[in-house]
């Protein structure tokens, strides 16, 4: 397990945040093949063979309850267990992806854990799909190339760029660094200015913005801290690469936290954060893996009478 | 009352590059997420929580002045910090109640 990612380059950060912009279901390969419990090992080579493929889910009405490999394929032949139903030979307990969650939990999973794919399952709990790092190869790539696509038209019609000039900077933030966090705040925060935003509108965007940096340095591995910021609104993602919040619901509910001694001596870690920043913002979303990764988004709209 | 009056009711000033201006009141807190809540722009913020996020959250929520209390010491860099967003800093040996209550006596 490497699960403390090292410290990000320019590149990296950009790869990172590209994937947080899409999510599991834009990427998986939704052609899935699938087999129930009574499929012999023998049939389930077969499938693999036919179609190039190098795992398959089993599953029961729909519900992952297993999956097979090439692996488990070659021991059971190995063994003289060809003949034997699947259910002798899968891995029970699948780890598998909600198809709504962010790419980059996808990335922190393939990291986190050692399987080469994941079964994506709906809200219902159903097999939907199967992703690989191969489609996530492919995705990235094709973002980047419609990314750059729309550079170059930008590029083209630039005349107006000056009054649409948009402030977006993405921030690498890494465990326990107090010292850091702030910073991303304190540019937004002089951005908004220099463009003449309001005050409260400000106090608002620098509040949700500055309690998500100490969110991922108090609680998370680490992770990317991205500003945006057009002619009509702050947008700002808090991306960590886990540990992943177990109950969301109590971590919006004011005076909860898991923070330990230190951060409480900091002046933090009172559960006071996630519900301040849902509060000051126009639109609020949090998504939260275990393992994967918390993913939160807010946007304050710059024009706001309050 | 204005900024520059704290230091005549016997803070000591650590960080003297600022503008003055009327304070808006005063508020006490060591929780830094507090702060930023409820913490309005103007107003003096009264903590022992002296080191440099105390700064951040001083200048994203628009603090006048900061006040450290129990004579804590303040880092050199938590100096810099708020000579650079021109937020002054005093400090006294008081606790946080009795200087709330000699902050709220002088603006009354």
């Amino acid at each position: 397990m490497n699960d403390v990612p090292q410290p990000l380059d320019d590149f990296s950060l950009r790869i990172r945040e590209l994937a947080c912009g899409l999510k599991v279901r834009d990427v998986m390969t939704s052609k899935v093949f699938a087999i129930t419990r009574n499929c012999t090992m023998h049939e389930v080579q077969q499938i693999m063979k036919k179609n190039g493929i190098s795992g398959v889910p089993v599953v029961d009405d729909r519900h992952v309850v297993g999956i097979i490999s090439m692996h488990d394929i070659m021991n059971a032949f190995i063994d003289g267990h060809i003949d034997d139903p699947v259910t002798q030979h899968m891995i029970p307990d699948v780890q598998t992806l909600s198809d709504d969650v962010p790419l980059s939990f996808a990335m922190s999973a393939f990291s986190n854990y050692s399987f080469r794919r994941f079964p994506v399952v709906d809200q219902k709990n159903e097999l939907v799909g199967i992703i690989t790092p191969r489609n996530i190869n492919l995705a990235l790539i094709r973002e980047l190339s419609r990314q750059l696509n729309e550079i170059e038209e930008g590029e083209s019609t630039s005349g107006r760029a000056e009054e649409m000039a948009t402030f977006h900077r993405i921030y690498p933030l890494s465990r326990y660094d107090f010292d850091h966090a702030g910073r991303a705040s304190a540019e937004l925060k002089k951005n908004l200015k220099a463009r003449g935003i309001p005050a409260k509108v400000i106090r608002r965007a620098a509040i949700a913005s500055y309690e998500l940096e100490i969110n991922i340095v108090a609680h998370s591995h680490g992770g990317t801290f991205t500003v945006l910021v057009d002619d009509r609104r702050v947008r700002i993602t808090a991306n960590d690469f886990g540990p992943g919040i177990p109950d969301v619901d109590a971590a919006m509910s004011e005076g909860f936290s898991t923070a330990n001694d230190w951060i409480r001596s900091q002046g933090f870690g009172a559960g006071m954060g996630l519900p301040n920043v849902k509060r000051v913002s126009d639109q609020f979303d949090i998504q939260s893996g275990l393992e994967m990764g918390t993913m939160v988004k807010a946007i304050v709209y710059l024009e706001n009478e309050e | 009352m204005k900024i520059s009056d704290l230091e005549s009711l016997g803070f000591h000033c650590l960080q003297p590059q600022f503008e003055d201006a009327e304070l808006a009141g005063g508020y006490t807190s060591d929780l830094l997420s507090d702060v930023m809540a409820h913490l309005k722009e103007g107003q003096v913020l009264i903590t022992i929580q002296a080191h440099k996020n105390t700064l951040a959250v001083a200048s994203l929520s628009g603090a006048a002045a900061v006040i450290f209390c129990h004579g804590r010491t303040v880092a050199p860099d938590v100096v810099d910090a708020a000579a650079q967003e021109g937020i002054p800093l005093f400090t006294t040996p008081e606790n946080q109640f009795n200087t709330t209550c000699t902050v709220a006596a002088a603006i009354r």
